[in-house]
């Protein structure tokens, strides 16, 4: 029988977002432009957040980050880091 | 059922025997005089397979208890044991253990601590470690050692409390007593095997103690301060079974000798504390009504049980073996004087530092102490 | 063959909207060693920005069972879960294939405070993968130095621009004898998937070390991070090698420089890039202490070169 206080230890469990909707830290959006996109997967490792979709190329505008590192690494220029409103 | 085993053994082989019984799964372990007899014992009994379990051989005390909160993190039943400087050198990740609620149980072998160096025993250690949120229990005989880390793997892994069994270097960790062991049945019906209700576990990842906004962290605080104190009754619970099982008592909370009709209450810790019962007995000679109360558990300290236990206007003269720097004398005192205050006002506490770094305290010095406070 | 991006596996440990930095490196590297490690494994942290990145209680932005430990402890802790999941198992009480337990822990959390426990896990060679991911300064604190600082590398404790050079840690922890050590680069992600998939199923201490170029602390635009990686090593501030049971195997681009197929790009181009040194290219001194810089790049490639051809 434990005797303890309910939720007494430090836990905390795995989830998007655990730093928000980091979406909102972008000054510049990544626009990719899918005709020149030849589905290298470049973008995809390097992004740092995880929010490229490997197959299409397709940007989950919650969590990015607007780094541009995706840009930066697209070997065909598809990506342009495009400033938010 | 198998009879219990009586064999004369050191406080520190003890201490080993006790972790065999407790059937523990992780021990890292550093030496440090006079606590490296238990480290030795028990790397001895995991290498020739009389104990089923893991020693590391750290490469420090720090790491000593950063192993031990991760085992137990990862859901084992973890022990190791310290002295003096070890104790200290651990200090960060005791807070660690406690705030993180790891019920790892540990042996301080009581030693003075540096500088200068010294080998020999005072409550220093212990008692500078009061405030790391840990429940600590001190002991007075080779038995009781024995007795203490079982009981205190029960309460450490019922309220997820780290508990520290604190006992004399030398006094008791190198003299042979003689100690019972109870059948290992008995044992495992009085400690059930560690079944953590979380660990560190990849089949349902959590993570422990993120960063922690001051909304959530206030209340981990309060909670463990409440748990703290919740630990009394579960102490009192570990020693009445501990009992009940293997018919053995050391006191539960505290621990008292001729106390009911005493005017003169010795208030001592650990093996100076068995002494004093003989200085008791030395003062009802002379014809004082002397008795002893020995708190068997330092934290939580156990107010309630001391203001009952004391009889109607008794001088208590708390021997304190450790100093409380930047107040006169001890620590004991003090702590005692904050729970009589506005309960007790007919008790009067007096005061005296001794046996610092090893200094003999015999029955008859003892005696003589008291007697010499009465006029204080 | 290096294992190429296509093929690497679409597991994701790091989720995203955790609270890292735009364009950080650490979570870069993160990434792939989660593709390489699989779900079935227990990390532990030490005070850092990977901590800071985490997410606050109760959210974790990491999806492994993850523990924060003590800043000098990630050798010593992770040697404590590995043995008590081990007799655990033993014992009855795990079933299934053992998690394997890493450490993610900075340049401070291994070169400097962390560095007597993990010496001595080392020297245990136990069952642990320690990573360390290094930005070459104590990022989490506002960028101060540590022992992976390069010379010249302004700090905000190094104010005038660090005046010794880095030590060779991944080299100290090969000369503990362990069965495995890697250097790796977030701009490398196929060889770092590679050498953590090796790791991973190889018995006892493994050392693994990333270099992170962190834009913070560096001071360049955070989409350049794997450029600034890149120019790491092919100017030679940074080799990848690798060692299986102490014989060491530098892999490209560096094992070209090492044989002297290809020279190390001057560094002056990768000095220029960020401002955590161009201050310094400023001063009246400058051509000295870029010397200085490369000489210190020349002569851990001429020692390395040296120190590969040791295989007793
Ligand atoms: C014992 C202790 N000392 C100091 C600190 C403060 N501290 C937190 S993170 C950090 C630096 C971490 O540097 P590194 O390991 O390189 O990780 P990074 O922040 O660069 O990711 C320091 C000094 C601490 N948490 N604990
Ligand atoms: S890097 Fe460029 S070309 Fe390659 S997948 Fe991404 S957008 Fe397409
Ligand atoms: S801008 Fe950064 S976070 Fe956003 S998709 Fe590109 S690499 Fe990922
Ligand atoms: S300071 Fe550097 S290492 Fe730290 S989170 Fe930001 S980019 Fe990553
Ligand atoms: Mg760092």
């Amino acid at each position: 029988m434990k005797a303890v206080t309910k939720a007494y230890r430090p836990i905390s469990w795995p989830m998007k977002g655990a730093g928000g909707d980091t979406g909102t830290w972008r000054t510049h959006r990544p626009v990719v432009d899918i005709q020149k996109c030849t589905k290298c997967q470049i973008c995809w490792i390097y992004c740092p957040e995880a929010v490229i979709d490997r197959e299409e190329s397709i940007v989950d505008y919650r969590y990015c980050k607007g780094c541009g590192v995706c840009a930066a690494e697209c070997p065909t220029g598809a990506i342009s880091m495009v400033k938010e409103e | 059922m198998k009879a219990a085993q009586v064999t004369m053994e050191t406080g520190a082989h003890a201490a080993a025997l006790a972790v065999k019984s407790a059937r523990v799964d992780v021990v890292p372990g550093y030496p440090i005089t006079p606590q490296t007899s238990i480290m030795e014992a028990v790397a001895e009994m995991v290498e020739n397979g009389e104990l089923h379990a893991r020693f590391i051989p750290v490469e420090g005390e720090h790491s000593a208890m950063a192993a031990a909160v991760a085992a137990s993190a990862a859901g084992a039943r973890v022990f190791t044991a310290t002295s003096a400087n070890g104790l200290l050198y651990m200090h960060e990740v005791l807070h660690m253990a406690s705030g993180g609620r790891l019920p790892v149980v540990m042996c301080n072998v009581n030693r003075g601590i540096f500088a200068p160096w010294t080998l020999w025993a005072d409550h220093q250690d212990s008692m500078a470690q009061r405030d790391t949120g840990w429940i600590q229990y001190h002991c007075s005989s080779n038995q009781e050692v024995f007795n203490t880390i079982l009981q205190a793997f029960r309460v450490a892994e019922q309220i997820n409390i780290p508990v520290m069994v604190n006992f004399d270097g030398f006094t008791i960790s190198h003299c042979l007593m003689p100690l019972t062991v109870p059948p290992q049945e008995e044992i495992d019906r009085f400690l059930p095997p560690h079944e953590p209700e979380w660990r560190l576990d990849p089949a349902h990842p959590s993570s422990f103690s993120n960063v922690t906004n001051a909304p959530e962290y206030a209340p981990f605080r309060q909670m463990l301060s409440d748990d703290i104190m919740a630990a009394i009754p579960l102490v009192k619970q570990a020693a009445q079974e501990y009992k009940d099982i293997t018919g053995m008592w050391d006191g539960d909370t505290i621990d008292t000798y001729r106390l009911e009709d005493a005017e003169v209450v010795a208030f001592a810790v650990n093996s100076m504390a068995a002494e004093l019962r003989l200085s008791v007995d030395i003062l009802r000679e002379q014809g004082i009504k002397a008795g002893l109360l020995r708190p068997r558990l330092y934290l939580p300290f156990p107010a309630e049980d001391i203001i009952n236990a004391l009889p109607q206007n008794a001088q208590v003269m708390v021997l304190d073996r450790n100093y409380n720097f930047g107040h006169p004398g001890g620590i004991l005192a003090a702590e005692l004087k904050s729970v009589l205050f506005g309960r007790r006002n007919d008790i009067t506490v007096k005061n005296r530092v001794m046996g610092i770094g090893g200094i003999d305290l015999t029955r008859r010095f003892m005696a003589d102490e008291i007697r010499a406070m009465m006029d204080d | 063959m290096t294992t190429s991006i296509k093929q690497l596996p679409d597991i994701e440990q790091v989720l995203s909207g955790n609270g890292a930095c735009g364009g950080c490196p650490a979570t870069m590297g993160l990434r792939v060693v989660g593709k390489a490690l699989g779900s079935n494994a227990i990390m532990l942290l030490t005070p850092s920005c990977a901590v800071a990145s985490m997410g606050m209680t109760p959210k974790l932005g990491y999806n492994w069972p993850c523990i924060n430990i003590c800043f000098a402890s990630a050798g010593s802790s992770a040697s404590g879960i590995t043995h008590a999941v081990e007799i655990m198992q033993e014992k009855g009480r795990l079933q299934g294939e053992l998690p394997t337990v890493f450490t993610w822990t900075g340049d401070g959390g291994t070169y400097d405070i962390g560095f007597q426990a993990l010496s001595a896990a080392a020297e245990r060679n136990d069952n642990i993968i320690h990573f360390c991911y290094n930005n070459e300064a104590y990022s989490n604190t506002g960028v101060q130095r540590s022992g992976a600082t390069p010379r010249g590398c302004f700090t905000t404790t190094t104010p005038t621009g660090k005046r010794q050079p880095k030590k060779n840690l991944a080299l100290l922890m090969l000369e503990h004898n362990i069965p495995y050590v890697a250097t790796a680069n977030v701009a490398y992600p196929g060889d770092l998937y590679d050498k953590v998939v090796k790791a991973k199923n190889t018995p006892g201490t493994k050392y693994i070390e990333i270099l992170a170029p962190c834009y913070l602390g560096w001071q360049f635009d955070m989409s350049e991070t794997v450029q600034m990686s890149r120019a790491a090593v092919r100017c030679g501030a940074w080799l990848l090698w690798e060692a299986e049971n102490g014989k060491i195997n530098f892999n490209n681009p560096s094992a070209r420089i090492i044989s002297g197929k290809k020279a190390a790009e001057p560094v002056d181009e990768y000095l220029m890039n960020q401002g955590r040194f161009n201050r310094l290219l400023k001063g009246p001194d400058a051509t000295q202490r870029i010397a200085e810089i490369q000489g210190d790049i020349d002569r851990e490639i001429a020692f390395m070169r040296e120190r590969a051809k040791i295989t007793v």
